[in-house]
């Protein structure tokens, strides 16, 4: 059996034409309450991508996980001992991530992240069957730590919540930055009023903000900071300026510098065509986390064109190779299979009603992560 | 015999049959899901002793729960990376051995249990249920935090704990054991109600001045029964987390300690299966309400809202024609 | 920290605690004359700032804003209060917890199914955008020092309003005895379906003060009803005055703990870990300060026996 499905998927890879065995794949995301904004772009990006690639042979599982670890690790046992997914893939939170993918790779199954990347599963925890399509957690602060130094910045104030992904954005920021730390604050998780950190920016007299909050929190410090007179020039990776949120910030995120791997303006053939269909499709503009949708089913129909999802080793390298066209244009895995990618440093900006994003410069150029070099894989 | 004990040999009889089957037809997430209903079940007994018997209303146990997740995440990563815990005064190493993990769950448990309940029982009614919610939320905010054992990433466990004998990987084996652990549990406790403490403790709960005239302290009938109660809960946590292989401090939070009230209220508050009944009954409608929608939560609300006006006394209740558990 | 920054923290910490009491008042309200547990008075605190942020969208007024965000919220409650709420008086507070909690999924997936899965946008009124001046040179935000005010006004109007009106005679009777109130020919459910009406209202009221430099999302509303609770348990359930000082206390403990405790941490250990050990405690302060409340006073400050 095993002998036959190598002779013939060595016998299409010679023609070129599909492999036969279907593709079952399991996706588990948050599409129900406070964090499920994250998680339908990221479902609606990748099925947009199925839908175009019109293939009988892809077969995808969709299951809430509620943004509970407990509740995910119970749907990937379900789908990987039920269901018989051959790749898990949609989870948008670090600590779901953590939770699910070293079980799941360890069964031999594959999973294609399209947010999370914590550094664990990026260094000493790598796996030969785990592929980040979206970034390590570290980079797009570093990205900024990066552009704080090119704008000439010489003295910022941080800050991020009190768990672990907030102090991986700090250690990246400051992995990058060389001006001073006029201070560094973590706040609690889910604070909602940051009065008194902005008064202590305020007399710290730093030259710059840097602040990572994602989701609610960001939305809350956005406004509170640009009520407060505070004039700062502030910077942060893209999660609190993204389409889905930018729309609650308002002016108060107009002209705020953000890094990101992805923007709607990024220009190639096949982000146009994603902007624009993502757009008729679903009557809204796609998200970063859409576009990480997105590239993940590509990344996932390349492989299946190349290889059997059953020949693990072939379809591995297939995935390894990565050859599809990413709506961010060139896209590369490191050793560790993460990205090696450009990062962009992003302005707010208006167009008619809408606020959205334009690149104004690269902020790291073909970055890695900095965990790579303790991945032994 | 009476309907209730019927309703209750039919629970456990569910409860046990359907992992048979679901080998037969092999389906292995049933067991999956049979396993995590008789986890919950067993942190429901356990809360049920402070909150049906005891009238104790605790909206922290989730505490007990996740200590009891932490007590087996900690010695099973120490045991996995062979570092141990603490080697001076003296030298403590990790573990992967079930019935050591167990035992420190519950040990850990208690004790803490012990110094809630020492602050919490000079409260009573609804100050009672937000000062354990608060010391509940301060351990929350505190595992959140702490870096040492991953914040709220949280603490993955590759392989499963061993126990002696079995194979707890095979999802069978595992369900056998969580199933032993949650009928000893319902027997120790039918003992408890029972005993000359059972009776203390419930009488404390319907008449106070009463159990004080003849003698008796409440206060520590209730801080016994408070400390057995957060280590059973404990017991369920370390459990919990093996299941899963991983422990996070969602296991702490408040949310948490609602659902195991909730497991309670839906079987039949003081009913000695009341909990493994509710917790059947959540797993199910969890499992199936998902599939119908992405808005299931409107749903499972309705049903609850329902269960709570119109099943006085749980579904235990209305299936047994008694509103009030038996005394 | 320089005297003119202790200042603008101490002003923060009675902001602060100024919006918490007006997410308290209407709870403490509730429990202390209907002595229900509601668990959804986070979900009326949400209905309102979603009010508040769909008329502000489609009239582009603040004050309408305000106004939807009031009655869109006693509409809310005395909803429910007439189909759910008044079947549970009679009920244990376990069967209250468990009613109101699935009264939250109700509202929090409701609300998404009409509003979406994306956080609303709602802004502060264009006169009260940015800073002010205050005596001594501190830049505060116009719009905080408004909702002090405002805070403080409510405050006025609701002991006015429990101690000095008929209705207020009656909710105070209310609460003291009700079957004799009843007996003296009060409507005692017309009554409470009121008391539960303007307890919805100040919340739905205090969501769109709050939603204007907040976040307007599903679920906003749960993180503020466990600090609401906190507060009326300190202040002594069903106290008015307790809810207030309670409010004040819980708004300043929490300010100055995020402020100072890395600092006073950082006198001893070094400074990432103080940071880190510092925002962890500061994290747990309220509860600390509530649980050690509660071992002193059971009944909190102001709680009757």
């Amino acid at each position: 059996m095993k002998l036959r499905s190598a002779a013939l998927a060595a016998a299409m890879a010679l023609t070129g034409a599909t492999a036969q065995a279907d593709v079952k794949v399991g996706m588990i995301t948050t599409l129900s309450g406070g964090g499920a904004g994250l998680g339908i772009d990221v479902r609606d990006g990748f099925m947009l991508a199925v839908k175009q690639a019109g293939r009988d042979d892809l077969d995808v599982v969709i299951e809430d996980d509620q943004r509970k670890p407990d509740i995910a690790v119970q749907l990937a046992d379900k789908m990987i001992q039920s269901e018989k997914v051959d790749v898990l893939t949609g989870i948008i939170w670090s600590n779901l991530a953590m939770a699910v993918v070293p079980a799941a790779t360890a069964q031999g199954k594959f999973y294609l992240s399209p947010n999370a990347g914590p550094s664990p599963l990026a260094g000493k925890g790598c796996h030969e069957n785990y592929f980040n399509v979206a970034w390590q957690n570290d980079n797009l602060h570093e990205a900024a730590g990066a552009y704080a130094n090119d704008a000439g910045l010489k003295d910022s104030f941080i800050l991020a919540p009190n768990y672990p992904a907030g102090k991986d954005a700090l250690t990246g920021y400051k992995r990058f930055f060389e001006g001073d730390l006029s201070g560094e604050l973590y706040t609690k998780l889910g604070q909602t009023d940051y009065a008194a950190e902005i008064a202590q920016i305020r007399a710290s007299g730093a030259d710059s903000v840097y602040f990572f909050l994602p989701g609610g929190m960001g939305i809350s410090f956005l406004k509170q900071y640009a009520a407060s007179g505070v004039d700062l020039p502030l910077v942060g990776p893209a999660f609190s300026f993204d389409q889905g949120i930018l729309q609650a910030v308002g002016d108060a995120a107009m002209g705020v510098k953000n890094t990101s791997q992805w923007n709607k303006d990024i220009d190639n053939a096949t982000n146009a065509a994603f902007v624009d269909t993502f757009q008729a499709e679903y009557g809204r503009l796609p998200s970063l986390y859409a576009s990480q949708g997105f590239d993940t089913a590509n990344l996932l129909i390349s492989a299946m064109v190349k290889a059997d999802v059953a020949d693990a080793d072939a379809f591995r390298a297939a995935l390894k190779a990565a050859e599809f066209d990413s709506v961010r244009g060139d896209f590369a895995f490191g050793d560790n299979h993460h990205p090696v990618q450009d990062i962009y440093v992003r302005e707010v900006i208006k167009e008619g009603d809408v606020y959205t994003n334009k690149i104004i410069a690269t902020g790291l150029s073909n970055h890695a992560d900095a965990y790579a070099v303790d991945c032994k894989m | 015999m009476k309907r209730e004990t019927w309703i209750n040999g039919a629970a456990l009889a569910v409860l046990l049959g359907v992992p048979l089957w679901a080998v037969m037809a092999d389906e292995p997430f049933i067991i999956t899901l049979a396993t995590r209903a008789a986890i919950f079940a067993l942190a429901g007994v356990g809360l049920n002793l402070a909150l049906g018997t005891g009238g104790l209303v605790s909206l922290g146990h989730a505490a007990f729960f996740g200590i009891g997740g932490y007590a087996m995440g900690i010695l099973a990563s120490h045991a996995q990376s062979y570092a141990p815990i603490m080697e001076a005064p003296f030298l403590i190493e990790g573990t992967k051995s079930m019935p050591v993990i167990w035992l420190v769950a519950m040990v850990t448990s208690a004790l803490v249990a012990l110094v809630i309940g020492m602050l919490s029982l000079r409260t009573s009614g609804v100050y009672f249920i937000m000062i354990t919610l608060a010391f509940g939320q301060m351990i929350y905010y505190f595992a959140i935090s702490w870096p040492a054992y991953g914040g709220e990433d949280g603490l993955s466990i590759y392989v499963r704990n061993g126990f002696p004998g079995l194979n707890t990987l095979v999802p069978l084996q595992f369900f056998g054991l969580c199933f032993a652990i949650l009928c000893l549990a319902l027997v120790l406790m039918n003992a408890i109600h029972k005993s000359a403490f059972g009776l203390a403790l419930s009488a404390a709960r319907q008449n106070e001045t009463r159990v004080l005239s003849v003698g008796m302290k409440p206060y520590h009938l209730r801080l016994v029964a408070f400390v057995i109660s957060g280590a059973v809960t404990g017991l369920a946590g370390a459990l919990f987390a093996d299941l899963n292989r991983f422990v996070s401090p969602t296991m702490l939070s408040w949310q948490m300690s609602g659902e195991i009230i909730i497991f309670i209220i839906i079987g039949g508050v003081g009913r000695l299966f009341g909990p493994v009944i509710g917790a059947m009954i959540f797993i199910l409608l969890e499992h199936t309400l998902g599939g119908l929608s992405e808005f299931w939560h409107v749903y499972l609300g309705a049903l609850l809202l329902g269960i709570v006006l119109f099943a006085k006394g749980g579904v235990i209740g209305a299936l047994a024609g008694r509103e009030k558990a038996h005394d | 920290m320089t005297t003119l920054l202790f200042i603008e923290q101490m002003l923060n910490g009675l902001q602060f605690g100024v919006m918490l009491f007006l997410m308290s008042a209407g709870l403490t309200l509730v429990f202390g004359v209907m002595g229900l547990i509601n668990l959804a008075h986070g979900s009326l605190y949400m209905v309102g700032a979603f009010a508040a942020a769909a008329v502000a969208a489609a009239t582009g007024s603040f004050v309408l804003a305000l106004m939807a965000s009031l009655a869109a919220a006693a509409l809310a409650g005395a909803l429910i209060e007439l189909t759910i709420i008044r079947r549970l008086y009679d009920r244990d507070h376990l069967d209250q917890v468990l009613a109101t909690f699935a009264l939250i999924l109700i509202f929090s997936e409701g609300t998404r199914w009409m509003f979406g899965s994306f956080p609303l946008f709602l802004d502060v009124p264009s006169v009260l955008a940015g800073p002010v001046t205050l005596p001594g040179g501190i830049q505060y935000p116009a719009y905080r020092l408004s909702i002090i005010v405002i805070g403080l006004v409510v405050a006025a109007g609701m002991f006015g309003l429990i101690n000095r009106t008929r209705i207020g005679i009656r909710i105070r009777a209310g609460e003291a005895d009700r079957e004799m109130i009843a007996a003296l020919g009060v409507d005692i459910a017309k009554l409470y379906t009121f008391v539960f009406a303007l307890g919805a209202a100040l919340a739905g009221f205090a969501g769109a003060l709050v939603g204007a430099i907040q976040s307007v999302q599903v679920g906003m509303g749960e993180p503020v009803l466990i600090l609401a609770f906190v507060v009326i348990v300190i202040g002594g359930i069903g106290s008015i005055k307790g809810a207030f000082v309670g409010a004040l206390l819980v708004g300043f403990t929490d300010t100055m703990g995020r402020v100072l405790l890395p600092q006073v941490f950082g006198l001893f250990l070094e400074p990432s870990a103080a940071v880190s050990v510092g925002s962890a405690l500061a994290s747990m302060l309220i509860y600390i300060l509530m649980a050690g409340v509660l071992v002193f006073r059971p009944r909190g400050l102001y709680g009757v026996a």
